[in-house]
């Protein structure tokens, strides 16, 4: 049994017969996993477009108070990531290695200033007693809005569901900015080639979900 | 007029608990029948075809298109007249009469308070005029709870910052068991009251009673109903301590002291149950009998003060 | 045969150190290790179970308060079903055996498999917590906003929850890419065996249900921890919008627990027919349907909710349409034996008494779904009893045809054939004595979730916990035989069934490490017994297992 295995590549586990086999096993199991994440998302969705139903006008009332400008860079950031971890996968295929680190440092720092910028958003609610719960306060005035007139029933609600959201699509981006570090790292020890960057890809679609769920998330909780 | 029970059901004694029964016992014996057949098949193939030769291996048999069509278009249209009939029931239940009496009913941990429009309130036994609809417009106070009479096949969830509703017509007099069913915590199973179904004239005579002022004694004696669950009056211990024979003694709280069991205890027990917990007790009261009135609170320290 | 094969490595004796457990990759182990921990799970529950029949004997305090009866019936339904009932048949069964019938070397992602494990211990391990911490109240239902007003203990409990729901996607997924990508060559889809199948429709469940039961959990922590408002009536919250998303995720999961049990008596039907299972696409094709229908009939649990009269019709149509395929199987395994050759060992002893137990949770299912009747059942010992008989008298018993069916190539070793049989009438006898009088009592009225209880229904409880006490004693006696079979069991053969399933012809017993010495070459369905005539020709040993020299 063991000459069987002598031929086979490094990447290649053992119960699988073909390095083809392995890399579609693999992306089949990426995409059942970006399914869960949607379900997972589509439920706080659901939360959402209930309670927008029910109370309309609160909804917009309160999106008043989040800051169009921070999210929309935000997303903008997140676009220029997809498209710089859709350009790492590209050179992977082209065995350029040094085109693959450089544009997942990339993506690391645009998760980075994403997350950073979601910071300032967030400190700047907790300075007016905007938090998600029990300590829902807001109070208070800034660049000539006074918080405390937001203090309608229902607005607990709206912030809820935004920190719930964005909290767990932020927990997302940390994760992400772990998962390039980590290959990354692979990359620069170059275990990477046109053979074998399953890795890669499988991260790329991770981030395009991610990508993909702020798009939806910015107009519903900033624009609408 | 109402049906006897059977070991399956309980009496049915609202209008349509005659039409649910029906449709119970339709799909009953039609299931019993379709049942039996596939416990007969069952067994009759078991040993019919009992393996006896270890070398034996049969032919697979030619599937029958005709068989497996009737196998799933016979219980389609079984299912199918079901619904419909359900369907048609249901409707019945769920549309109530315009000219039906109200009731307020309000579920809280762990007793049932009814409401009516003469401004009669009532615990634990809840009066009904046979023959003329009723309908009871529900919510609750705290957790959910459900509404249950069986003899009338009525059932519907008690929610808190909702009304729900129910209707139904009893048919005869008598007294009728209610239950919770929705799961509401440590005496759920002690949140019962009774439908007390009786005739026109004799509802007339219970509203214009219970209308009159109750001395405080009697009004307390009414209240505690709602009390019942967890408090007994005969001296053994239930959720709660027993309540008789305790005015005017000492009595040990969980936190070791002491207190003088008086008019000021008991009020202070209603409006904030966890503030003074009797021995070897849980503070699970509910805080929801705080809302009581002054008067009603009267009453309960005059009922208690009297019990032996 | 046999003799070389008893000789030789397998994946039980190739490294017996702890470490080499606790860190396999071998689908095998980790489908063992799950067996442990479900059973203990399992155990766990049983004795809580016991434990609320002794006390319901009377009304009034038995032998333990209305605090502690409370919290016995939740930790006994928690444990159940989050731990014991969803892991049991695909963690345990699925893993051991699917790999080896697709004719795989292992799962395809084997560190995930062995981390789904390890999530679920970590996840089993927080909700038990919750016993350290106090109180856990409310069911496994957790309807707000009470499931928020009490103790700490739900924290630990919808946490662990949380927790083990990613076992059980990942275990999913994992499955439904070995099946796609692993299967030997000439296994096409016609020839798989339906409990592949099966696992498979299960595993899309797992896949789809499992992440909205993880955000509601996530929200109820958060409501709890929080105080968020969603579901909260008191901070202007929907408790019934609670209930939609809860049982979004739970009625799916009833099929996650219900189809490996079809899969199982799929399975033994064929085999101890030695016959073509009757309607194969059917039964094959249905429980992907169902898992995919089980998804819009979750509203049939809230017809008195509060939910609207409209919701509940249609909610009740889609419930009946779901009936039938299943309707239809039950006719389908019947069938399966007609002008076979049925052999009436332990197993399929279970397969028979699953018919009978199940034919009844599927009736009165049927009855639970008219809505005018349900509005009287709801909430009453009727539905404790029509769902312990689709879970237990369905998937329980049906999980234990099947671990009596693979215990052999597990362990290498038979089980005494005689107590296995009396202790499968034990367990048919008590579970119906236990379950049969509950249907009575709820449609009489009596309400579930009750620590005391009105007189008159004091003789049904008492059959039931006599009842209880004769299932214990089955489950006991099958718990005492198949350890004593470790020790002192006869060796099992290669096939001592007979079946035509990879596991049983072209494996060893106890399977070796990698399953298959060379892959297996499928060239028959699972259950074309009359292609494979020579086999049986000698009466003896079955089997196709090609052994090398060594």
């Amino acid at each position: 049994m063991a000459n069987s295995h002598s031929n086979h590549p490094a990447h290649l586990q053992h119960h699988f017969v073909s390095s083809e086999q392995q890399f579609d096993a693999a992306k089949m199991g990426m995409w059942l996993f970006l399914v869960t994440e949607i379900l997972l998302f589509s439920g706080m969705f659901v939360a959402y477009v209930v309670y927008r139903t029910w109370h309309p006008e609160v909804f917009l009332l309160s999106s008043e108070l989040l800051n169009p400008f921070m999210g929309g860079l935000n997303t903008l950031v997140l676009l220029a990531s997809s498209f710089t971890v859709a350009l790492g996968i590209h050179y992977a295929q082209k065995d350029n290695k040094k085109g693959l680190v450089i544009n997942l440092v990339l993506t690391f720092l645009f998760a980075l200033t994403f997350l950073v910028v979601k910071y300032f958003e967030y400190t700047a609610k907790f300075e007016h007693g905007i938090f998600p719960g029990a300590a829902f306060d807001p109070h208070g005035v800034s660049h000539g809005v006074d918080y405390a007139m937001y203090n309608v029933p229902y607005a607990k609600q709206f912030f809820s569901i935004y920190f719930v959201m964005t909290g767990i699509h932020g927990f997302h981006v940390l994760v992400g900015m772990g998962l390039f570090t980590w290959i990354t790292i692979r990359a620069v020890k170059g275990e990477f080639s046109s053979e074998y960057y399953t890795p890669v890809e499988n991260c790329g679609l991770y981030w395009h979900l991610v990508d993909i769920i702020w798009i939806f998330l910015f107009p519903l909780l900033y624009l609408m | 007029m109402g049906d006897k029970g059977s070991i399956w059901l309980p009496d049915a004694m609202s209008t349509f608990a005659n039409e649910v029964d029906a449709l119970f016992w339709f799909v009953f014996w039609t299931s019993t029948v379709l049942f039996i057949a596939v416990v007969a098949a069952k067994v009759y193939f078991m040993l019919r075809y009992k393996r006896t030769d270890e070398t034996s291996v049969p032919e697979p048999v030619h599937e029958s298109k005709l068989l497996e069509a009737a196998w799933i278009v016979v219980p389609t249209i079984l299912v199918l007249f079901v619904f419909i009939w359900g369907f048609d029931v249901y409707l019945k239940m769920n549309t109530d009469p315009t000219d039906a009496y109200q009731i307020s009913v309000m579920g809280k941990q762990w007793a049932w308070e009814f409401e009516y429009a003469e401004g009669v309130t009532a615990f634990s036994e809840m009066y009904v005029p046979v023959g003329r609809p009723v309908k009871l417009m529900m919510n609750s106070q705290d957790v959910l709870h459900s509404f249950f009479i069986p003899a009338f096949r009525v059932k519907m969830d008690v929610i808190p910052n909702r009304y729900t509703s129910l209707w139904f017509e009893a048919t005869e007099p008598g007294e009728y068991q209610i239950f919770c069913t929705e799961y509401c915590g440590t005496t759920h199973s002690g949140m019962l009251a009774k439908v007390v179904a009786v005739s026109e004239e004799d509802f007339a005579a219970w509203i214009a009673e219970q209308s009159q002022d109750l001395p405080p004694e009697q009004l307390g004696e009414q209240l505690f109903a709602q009390c019942a669950a967890c408090h007994a009056v005969d001296g053994s211990a239930k959720i709660g301590p027993a309540l008789n024979g305790r005015f005017g003694t000492d009595r040990k709280l969980a936190d070791g002291s002491t207190v003088t069991f008086d008019e000021n205890y008991i009020r202070q027990s209603i409006l904030d149950p966890a503030s003074q917990v009797a021995e070897g007790y849980q503070p699970i009261m509910p805080a929801g009998y705080s809302s009581m009135s002054a008067k009603q609170i009267d009453g309960l320290v005059a009922y208690i003060k009297a019990l032996q | 045969m046999s003799d070389s094969a008893s000789s030789s490595i397998n994946y039980l004796n190739n490294d017996k150190s702890i470490k080499s457990w606790l860190f396999t990759l071998d689908h095998k182990r980790i489908g063992i290790m799950y067996l442990i921990a479900v059973s203990l799970a399992f155990l766990a529950g049983g004795i809580l179970a016991l434990l609320v029949r002794v006390e319901l004997m009377a009304p009034g305090e038995t032998i333990m308060s209305a605090d502690a009866y409370n919290q016995a019936f939740t930790l006994h339904a928690v444990l159940m079903i989050f731990t014991f009932i969803i892991p049991a048949v695909p963690a345990v069964m699925g893993n051991f055996v699917l790999p080896i019938q697709l004719g795989a070397k292992d799962v395809a992602f084997p560190r995930l498999n062995l981390a789904s494990f390890y999530i679920y211990l970590l996840g089993a391990c927080i909700a038990l917590g919750a016993l350290v911490v106090g109180r856990v109240d409310g069911g496994w239902t957790f309807y707000t906003p009470y499931s928020t007003s009490v103790g700490d203990g739900v924290l630990f409990i919808t946490t662990g929850v949380f927790v083990m729901g990613f076992s059980s996607i990942l275990t999913g997924l994992n499955f439904i890419v070995t099946v796609h990508k692993m299967r030997a060559p000439g296994l096409t889809w016609n020839r798989l065996p339906l409990f592949i199948w099966s696992i498979y429709a299960t595993s899309i469940v797992q896949v789809l249900a499992t992440p909205v039961i993880g955000i509601t959990m996530l929200l109820l922590f958060l409501e709890k921890f929080l105080h968020i408002g969603i579901f909260d009536p008191a901070l202007g919250g929907d408790p019934v919008l609670f209930q939609h998303f809860f049982w979004f995720y739970s009625h799916p999961a009833v099929y996650i627990m219900i189809l490996p049990a079809f899969g199982i008596i799929s399975d033994l039907m064929g085999t101890f027919s030695r016959h073509q299972v009757s309607g194969y696409k059917f039964v094959a094709l249905s429980s992907v349907a169902i898992a995919f229908l089980g998804f819009l009939v979750w509203g049939h649990h809230m017809f008195v909710s509060g939910q609207s009269a409209v919701s509940s019709v249609i909610f009740s149509l889609i419930t009946y349409l779901i009936g039938i395929p299943t309707g239809v199987k039950v006719i389908n395994w019947v069938s399966t034996m007609y002008k076979g050759s049925v052999q009436l060992k332990t197993p399929m002893i279970y397969a028979i008494s699953f018919l009978f137990t199940f034919s009844i949770g599927g009736f009165t299912g049927i009855m639970l779904g008219v809505l005018a009747i349900d509005i009287h059942l709801h909430d009453t010992y009727f539905v404790v009893a029509h769902f312990h008989y689709v879970m237990m008298g369905g998937n329980v018993i049906a999980a234990l045809g099947g671990l009596h069916y693979w215990w052999p190539k597990m362990t290498g070793k038979m089980y005494n054939e005689t107590l296995g049989k009396i202790a499968a009438a034990l367990v048919f006898i008590g579970f119906n004595l236990t379950f049969f009088p509950q249907f009575i009592m709820g449609a009489q009225g009596m309400p579930r979730r009750y620590y005391d209880y009105l007189p008159e229904f004091q003789s049904y409880h008492l059959w039931s916990t006599y009842g209880s006490w004769v299932l214990g004693a089955g489950l006991f006696l099958i718990l005492f035989y198949l350890i004593a079979s470790l020790k002192s069991g006869k060796k099992a053969g290669l096939n001592p069934w007979g079946a035509l399933t990879l596991e049983w012809t072209h494996t060893t017993t106890p399977p070796n490490p990698h399953n298959f010495e060379e892959t297996p070459i499928v060239k028959r369905g699972a259950y074309d017994y009359h292609l494979a005539k020579e086999l049986f020709a000698s009466g003896g040993e079955v089997s196709e297992v090609v052994t090398s020299g060594k």
